[in-house]
């Protein structure tokens, strides 16, 4: 518990949060490790976990029928990976599956949001520092969008 | 005896920056689907000496005149080595220059990266878009030479639309192997890339560089420049030591026609590359009307 904590409290994701906030998420959260191939989440499943990436590379992917697997973004050390347990109806939009081995810290959300319940300051500190992520994935998504390394004719 | 298929220069031209000096094309290599290196030596004598960053005009005789960074080394003995990317009638008559035939050069012109000055426990973080990375390729290679056994570190950051689309590969790999830290991202994956996917900003934070002791390098898309330029501020480093290479319609080359200015600057004779603190980070807000 107290590694847990203490790389909790290390994740960028965490940092500047108030007093006790990474106590309380470690409540909730394990080391996990991933192989190489290895899914964190598949498209379709129940979300209730959130992933800060301590080690490795993780890919988001989605796959067809015609298209295969595609990797839309990938996630490294610092990063964060599942977000569909925020909001109904609390499934995952897509895989992410381990680039190379992977570790990382995985939060039970269904006992953090009884936790951020029980102590809304930290829940509201955390809520907006999920904002901060979930703006900067928008974000980049918006400039990829741009295709700024396209030469104007494929635009 | 003179090939008179080519074009003949007086000599008096030859001193006149607005006159091509005739380079015969020994060596042309695909890098990309839609990028080619020429290696060019002049017909008579030495190229000029050159700094990092630096341009020429290439000319594409009875097609027209582009400005192209240099690709290669200053002070590397040899051919100089220009990267073109084809994306118009003169860059495509350029990018299909044969071996053996000649293609008009104009220059060095402009201002360069400016790096022969920073002691080696500098640290240098390099963020390149696209074709970006050729104005850097030069600059990259000696600061990694010059970094393998002092204490500065030298950061390259590429992004790229997708995996075929990276540029200079062999040489990414070469400056890893020299202990560089190299990473780089692409727009759109491939089944079989396993690198990053994701804007070139993403990388910055997984860059381990000291921002207290870095030098920056940018040259991309100028939203890129903006985009990297903030993201490095927003992680200390020092905005008057972030450069930027600019891309503007360079004509003369000598800031007499003034089709490439942008705000206070003649980019041709002014930049290309400049600061971003306090000038380019502004320059790069202008909308333009």
């Amino acid at each position: 518990m107290t590694d847990t904590l203490g790389l909790v409290g290390r994740h960028p994701f965490l940092a500047g949060l108030p007093d006790g906030t990474a106590a309380l998420v470690t409540g909730c959260a394990r080391l996990v490790a991933f192989d190489k191939g290895e899914l964190l989440l598949a498209e379709g499943g129940t979300a209730a976990t959130l992933y800060l990436i301590e080690g490795g590379r993780v890919g988001i992917e989605i796959h067809g029928p015609s298209e295969g697997r595609v990797v839309i973004d990938t996630v490294g050390p610092g990063g964060v990976v599942g977000f569909s347990w925020v909001a109904p109806p609390f499934r995952w939009q897509f895989d992410a599956r381990a680039f190379e081995p992977a570790t990382a810290i995985a939060v039970d959300t269904e006992r953090l949001r009884t936790r951020l319940v029980e102590h809304p300051a930290v829940g509201y500190a955390l809520v907006e520092r999920l904002s901060w992520v979930l703006l900067g994935l928008l974000q980049a998504t918006r400039i990829r969008l741009l295709d700024l390394y396209g030469d104007g004719r494929r635009r | 005896m003179v090939d008179v298929a080519e074009p003949v220069t007086h000599p008096a031209a030859l001193r006149s920056p607005l006159s091509p000096r005739p380079y015969r094309v020994v060596g042309r290599r695909v890098d990309l689907v839609d990028v080619v290196t020429l290696v060019l030596e002049p017909r008579l004598g030495q190229p000029p000496p050159f700094a990092h960053g630096q341009f020429n005009m290439l000319t594409a005789f009875g097609v027209g005149e582009a400005a192209i960074s240099i690709s290669s080394v200053p002070r590397a003995p040899g051919p100089i080595e220009h990267s073109i990317r084809d994306v118009g009638p003169v860059t495509h008559a350029l990018c299909n220059a044969e071996v053996g035939g000649v293609v008009g050069v104009r220059g060095p012109f402009g201002i360069g990266w400016d790096v022969d000055g920073l002691d080696d426990a500098t640290e240098v973080v390099v963020v390149a878009g696209g074709i970006g990375l050729a104005p850097l390729r030069g600059a990259v290679a000696d600061l990694v030479e010059r970094r393998r056994e002092a204490g500065g570190r030298v950061y390259v950051l590429a992004g790229a639309r997708s995996p075929d689309q990276v540029l200079f590969a062999d040489d990414l790999e070469r400056w890893r192997r020299a202990g560089a830290h190299v990473a780089v991202t692409v727009d759109i994956a491939t089944p079989d890339w396993s690198g990053a996917v994701g804007v070139v900003t993403t990388l910055i934070p997984e860059a381990p560089f000291d921002p207290a002791r870095t030098v920056a390098l940018l040259c991309g898309p100028e939203i890129m420049l903006r985009l990297a330029g903030r993201a490095l501020v927003d992680d200390g480093v020092d905005p008057a030591r972030i450069r930027v290479s600019l891309e503007r319609n360079m004509q003369c080359g000598v800031g007499l026609c003034g089709h490439c200015q942008l705000g206070p600057l003649l980019v041709c004779r002014d930049g290309p590359v400049v600061r971003y603190g306090g000038l380019a980070d502004e320059l790069l807000m202008e909308r333009q009307r």
